[in-house]
């Protein structure tokens, strides 16, 4: 019996598509179908010329097909105006939402940290938070676990043509987004969250740090080991996702110092903070496909 | 050089970026103090904010010794004349930030982007216009872009709803003939009822000098920072500048004498070190680099033993911008290593 579980792709711009790539090559997940809004797009003829079967008419288009074509997992790299209703149809017919969107309207997941326990509870709908957060939440949870983190910050500088339009024009909706998570899944009391986007050519690759101050005199030996615990944890979907320097102990500051590059599938290298993206969409997408093939969840029954 | 006659509206920073010279340490009392005695002056705008603007407040830049709204809540209720503006990077700072600051009485809304991302102020500067502020668009770090691609970010920010755009030399890098370049570019091409600024740092030790050559090239709002108190070899002394306005026939509307007060009474003795172009300051000129970097990397030299100009050359050379403090260290350990010393 084949396990892989069948797969849309909803928005078939540069996530959407390097998403595919990535699929491609996954023992758990089969991408079959692709959607967009408009039928002369370059991602979705690359889609159909990679064999997929592609739709131009939005996720209506797709939804007749959910059945006969046993969908059970989507992933929609579109935007968070249009996530929730995405979500609501597809949720409906039984398929499990990963949301690439700031919609957030699932909870948050950062695949080494809390992936298990949304895929046990069968979370029909998670969210990936932000490239920023991918990068750098592994980091402060790695230190929350070993000790109380009072305060969690992280500064994500990105090159400037890895940033595309959605974002730059709701700029706060990453830094909010990113801080909420700091907390919420990172476990520092309280989160800061910095972008800075740098233009340089060629362009760098993705660089981020990350700040904790613990309660009371961090214990260097045990955050040291479970950091770099954390970073073969990611290094397991972003091979490349590299502790630079750190941790660095000053007093009740914690620092790690990270680089992120991507695998170059359709993104370039640099762009370490769309492949994470990506790359955790996909490692969620397997975990519920691995779990439902323990029998440890049971997808929703279709007739 | 012919100014007579010109008005120029200065703006004083020695609140905002000069909390850059002073690790964000000003106390209530001296923001207080140093604010009602430029309003004295007749100096008509004065930036509060942590040196990172609105939101600054982190570990990457430094905690404040209080927060953005007890500044502007200590400052604004003394101003007499004076109008007190804020600075927001987007990135850092959020629109709940800019709420805040218009709650706090703060009139002046700036928002700074790198010269090549104004695209990423659009919900700050569409904001703080639709709630009618004097909406300033800042482009930092304007010498890593050509006079052509200044005027493309300038005109994005007007579209956003920016009533003034500021040519900011961030790094002290510039020199008269690019002031005057990217200034008259700006003023020719943009709508006149869009006021030009600029900013200068005085790194390079062309602080007056290039902030001459931008109002002559059109810009009717200066930077600069009672007794030079901002971050680098400090900003455009404003003392200084008034002087030299005032030899030249330019109408600022400050009184000399009391701002030279200002400057030698209230801000040199709560400085921390001179505000000069020491090595270091110079290197940031020379290098192009962020001109808040300065005392980073001198506490980075310190810690682990590398040369606060090496640091900065190399971060000169990778083409770091404004924000990326936490580059610093990050070098300087890489470097130690390098060298056998971590």
């Amino acid at each position: 019996m084949n396990k892989k579980l069948k797969a849309a792709i909803i928005g078939p711009g540069n996530i959407g598509t390097d998403l595919l790539m990535k699929m491609q090559r996954s023992a758990w997940i089969e991408p079959v179908w692709m959607v967009g809004i408009d039928p002369q797009s370059d991602g979705l003829k690359r889609a159909r010329e990679m064999g997929i079967k592609t739709s131009a008419e939005g996720v209506d288009g797709l939804l007749p097909h959910v059945i006969e074509d046993d969908i059970r997992i989507a992933f929609d790299a579109t935007s968070a105006y249009v996530h929730a209703e995405n979500s609501r149809k597809l949720n409906a017919l039984g398929v499990i939402m990963v949301d690439l969107t700031p919609a957030a309207i699932g909870p948050f997941c950062v695949p080494p940290v809390n992936l298990k326990q949304h895929a046990e509870r069968l979370e029909m709908n998670v969210n990936m938070v932000t490239c920023g957060g991918q990068a750098t939440i592994p980091m402060v949870a790695a230190v929350s676990r070993v000790q109380p983190v009072e305060y969690g910050e992280i500064i994500a500088t990105v090159s400037s043509r890895s940033v595309g339009p959605g974002t730059r024009q709701n700029i706060d909706e990453f830094t909010r987004t990113t801080a909420g998570a700091v907390e919420e899944v990172g476990g520092a009391k309280k989160g800061k969250a910095i972008i800075i986007i740098n233009p340089a050519e060629p362009p760098l690759i993705m660089r981020d740090t990350v700040h904790c101050l613990t309660t009371g005199e961090p214990d260097q030996a045990a955050i040291t080991a479970s950091v770099h615990a954390m970073v073969a944890e990611v290094q397991q979907y972003v091979p490349a996702y590299r502790l630079v320097n750190g941790p660095v102990f000053d007093g009740n500051r914690v620092s790690m110092f990270m680089e992120v590059e991507g695998l170059g599938d359709f993104l370039p290298k640099y762009a370490g903070n769309l492949d994470i993206m990506t790359a955790a969409g996909l490692r969620t997408a397997e975990m519920f496909a691995e779990e439902a093939a323990n029998g440890t969840i049971t997808l929703p029954a279709r007739g | 050089m012919n100014l007579n006659g010109k008005n120029v509206t200065l703006h004083d920073m020695s609140l905002r970026d000069g909390m850059h010279a002073k690790r964000h340490q000003i106390s209530l009392e001296q923001m207080v103090e140093i604010a009602t005695g430029l309003d004295d002056a007749g100096m008509p705008l004065i930036e509060v904010t942590h040196g990172d603007g609105l939101g600054g407040a982190s570990v990457n830049y430094g905690f404040p010794a209080h927060s953005d709204e007890a500044y502007l809540n200590a400052v604004v209720p003394k101003m007499k004349n004076a109008k007190i503006s804020a600075l927001l990077l987007p990135g850092i700072g959020t629109v709940d930030h800019l709420k805040m600051a218009r709650d706090c009485g703060v009139s002046t809304l700036r928002v700074a982007t790198h010269c090549t991302e104004a695209d990423v102020s659009q919900q700050h500067i569409g904001l703080a216009a639709k709630m009618e502020m004097d909406t300033v668009g800042f482009l930092m770090m304007a010498h890593m872009a050509s006079p052509g691609k200044i005027l493309e970010q300038a005109r994005l920010m007007v579209g956003y709803g920016a009533n003034c755009v500021y040519c900011t030399d961030s790094a002290g890098y510039m020199l008269p003939d690019e002031v005057s370049e990217k200034i008259g570019l700006l003023r020719a091409e943009l709508p006149a009822n869009v006021e030009i600024g600029f900013h200068g740092h005085h790194n390079m030790g062309m602080a007056i000098a290039n902030s001459l050559a931008a109002i002559d090239a059109g810009a009717s709002r200066i930077d600069g920072s009672v007794a030079g108190l901002g971050a680098g070899a400090g900003n455009t002394p404003l003392e200084v500048l008034c002087a030299v306005l005032e030899r030249m026939g330019a109408e600022t509307g400050i009184d000399l004498y009391r701002i030279m007060d200002v400057a030698e009474d209230r801000v040199v003795p709560l400085m921390d070190q001179p505000i000069r172009v020491d090595r270091d300051a110079l290197t940031l000129g020379y290098a192009g680099v962020y001109s808040s970097f300065l005392l980073f990397a001198q506490r980075a030299e310190k810690k682990y033993g590398v040369s606060a100009r090496d640091i900065l050359v190399e971060l000169g050379r990778r083409g770091t911008v404004g924000g990326q403090e936490d580059m610093i260290e990050d070098l300087a350990l890489t470097m130690a290593r390098a060298k056998g010393l971590a």
